[in-house]
């Protein structure tokens, strides 16, 4: 059974989890007064990296509501590091590709 | 050995025949070169040149011929979809099927089966009709019927109230149907190569060069290829080649699994579905029966098989069928599927001039196979992309257009 370790509540089977997708930043908020670009928008929304590898993605541990970033390996089924969302986004520099 | 058998295996008459030509060497440049020799690439090789004219193509192959998902997946087919561009479509693919067999000259055993969806409460009753409503008025046979009809058409499911979710109707399709997946590719790969296609196995492509937005050529494992256009038809690693192009596609690559019992007497005639209970389930010829669910939780590119798949559908399987807890299961696989947002494909022109995608078919391509084949022959030899594909192109995530098919695909397949 595959396990996985979430910051708050410590190692758990993996079933008592949803993956929430990739770890993405938004697009910038629309400061031209035109409105919002759809084109970014849409590429933010629905367009993947998909990556055969390491990939670092929104986790959740049902039971507890509590939400965290993972890293893990698509190609060999590994969960390598949690993270809280502080040490996460602390890690990385606004407007940084979160990717 | 009896003299008058020797006899026959030295007469010309009777010579051995090759069931496919021989592979011919990989040439330096072709018209069209098809990356991935699934069912869907072959097909599409087939139908440009049966009716493009267009036989200096070649389809490479990074394993063995048809060893993805055309090789893994439970075979079922059927049109009965919510969206009007959604059922439209799989129906111009069940009318293919419907005479694939003479005219490949191959035995598909297409078997038309009927395929009934459970409904096990009153939300999944109101898309039944719904799905059904829309149907008939495509001409499509599709209707939604009681218990009472349930039970003639499948005895052997428990139709009782004395379950966790009992069977409140369902959706039946006549036409559902199941066909042996291995000979459509094989069927297509000989069509093709008669008509002067090139497949090329062991051929793995690795880059793609693309020069001032357009298509430059190919690297793969046996050297360069240069190629007028190109399709990518590579399911599970739909992400992974259009990367190799630079461009990101609305996909997520996660396992679909399945399995076979051990081989029992025919006793299942229909394909029985249950979305809520995710499970489906039905008889081959050779009497094993081909189970399924769901996809995977999470996006992976191993074809790992899992106990948690099996106990899950087991455990539903078990409410619709009691007794097949006597039964053991012999096989169980998996398959990446290529995963939309809408549950619907990619089909159609790339932002990389003269490069066409055929993606996103997720747990629902198999069907699709003559119709995706055709229509994607027809864009590549006019470069327009022809109206029954319009709905499924790229685009559409742009347009904020999806064609949701969640209700009708996520199980049901
Ligand atoms: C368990 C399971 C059950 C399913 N059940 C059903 C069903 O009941 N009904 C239904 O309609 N559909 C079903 N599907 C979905 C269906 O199998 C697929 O959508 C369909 O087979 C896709 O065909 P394809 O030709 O696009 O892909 P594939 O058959 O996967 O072919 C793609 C090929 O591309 C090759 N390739 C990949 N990368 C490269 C590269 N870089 N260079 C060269 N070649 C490459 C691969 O080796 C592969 O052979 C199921 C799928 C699975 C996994």
């Amino acid at each position: 059974m595959k396990v996985i370790n979430c910051p708050l509540n410590g190692p758990r089977n993996a079933q008592e989890f949803i993956c929430g997708g990739e770890v993405k930043l938004p697009p910038a908020p629309d400061t031209t007064g035109r409105g919002p670009d759809v084109r970014q928008w849409a590429d933010y929304i629905f367009l993947e990296e998909n990556l055969q590898g390491v990939v670092c993605e929104w986790w959740c541990h049902v039971a507890s509501g509590y939400w965290f970033i993972a890293e893990r390996d698509t190609a060999s089924d590994t969960f390598l590091r949690s993270y809280t969302c502080q040490e996460w986004f602390g890690q990385a520099a606004p407007g940084d590709s979160a990717q | 050995m009896p003299l008058g058998l020797l006899k026959y295996g030295f007469r010309n008459k009777y010579r051995g025949q090759r069931y496919f030509p021989a592979e011919a060497p990989l040439r330096p440049s072709y018209d069209v070169v098809i990356i991935g020799g699934g069912g869907h690439g072959l097909a599409c090789a087939y139908y440009l040149a049966r009716d493009w004219g267009i036989t200096n193509v070649a389809v490479l192959e990074k394993g063995w011929l048809a060893s993805g998902n055309t090789a893994r997946n439970t075979t079922i087919i059927r049109s009965n979809y919510l969206t009007p561009e959604g059922a439209l479509f799989y129906e111009e693919s069940l009318e293919l099927y419907r005479s694939l067999a003479n005219e490949l000259g191959v035995n598909l055993m297409y078997s038309e089966r009927g395929h009934l969806t459970l409904a096990h409460t009153d939300a999944a009753i109101r898309t039944s009709r719904w799905r059904a409503e829309v149907n008939k008025h495509l001409g499509i046979d599709s209707e939604l019927i009681g218990p009472d009809e349930i039970a003639r058409l499948c005895p052997q499911l428990d139709l009782s109230d004395e379950v966790r979710y009992p069977i409140l109707g369902a959706l039946y399709h006549p036409p559902g149907a199941i066909a042996r997946h291995d000979a459509v590719a094989w069927g297509y790969a000989r069509g093709a190569m008669e008509l002067g296609v090139e497949i090329h196995q062991q051929t793995e492509v690795t880059g793609i060069e693309v020069r001032n937005g357009r298509l430059a050529g190919l690297e793969t494992n046996r050297g360069t290829v240069a190629a007028g256009k190109v399709l990518q038809a590579v399911a599970g690693m739909s992400s992974v080649v259009a990367r190799m192009a630079g461009f990101k596609l609305p996909i997520r690559s996660i396992p679909l699994q399945a399995c076979v019992s051990e081989p029992l007497k025919p006793f299942l005639d229909p394909i029985i579905v249950s979305g809520s209970l995710h499970a489906y389930i039905s008889q081959s010829a050779r009497g094993e029966l081909v189970m399924g669910g769901s996809t995977d939780p999470y996006p992976l590119y191993s074809t790992r098989s899992t106990l948690d798949f099996t106990e899950g559908l087991m455990a539903h399987m078990l409410e619709l069928f009691p007794f097949l807890g006597k039964a053991s299961v012999m096989r169980q696989w998996a398959g990446i599927a290529d995963m939309t947002p809408d549950f619907s494909p990619v089909m159609g022109l790339t932002p990389v001039k003269n490069y066409y995608v055929d993606a996103g078919w997720g747990t629902w391509g198999f069907k699709a196979t003559p119709v995706s084949g055709k229509r994607m022959a027809e864009t590549i030899a006019t470069g327009e992309v022809p109206e029954l594909l319009k709905p499924f192109e790229l685009e559409r995530f742009y347009r904020l257009q999806q064609v949701g098919e969640r209700g009708a695909a996520s199980v049901g397949h």
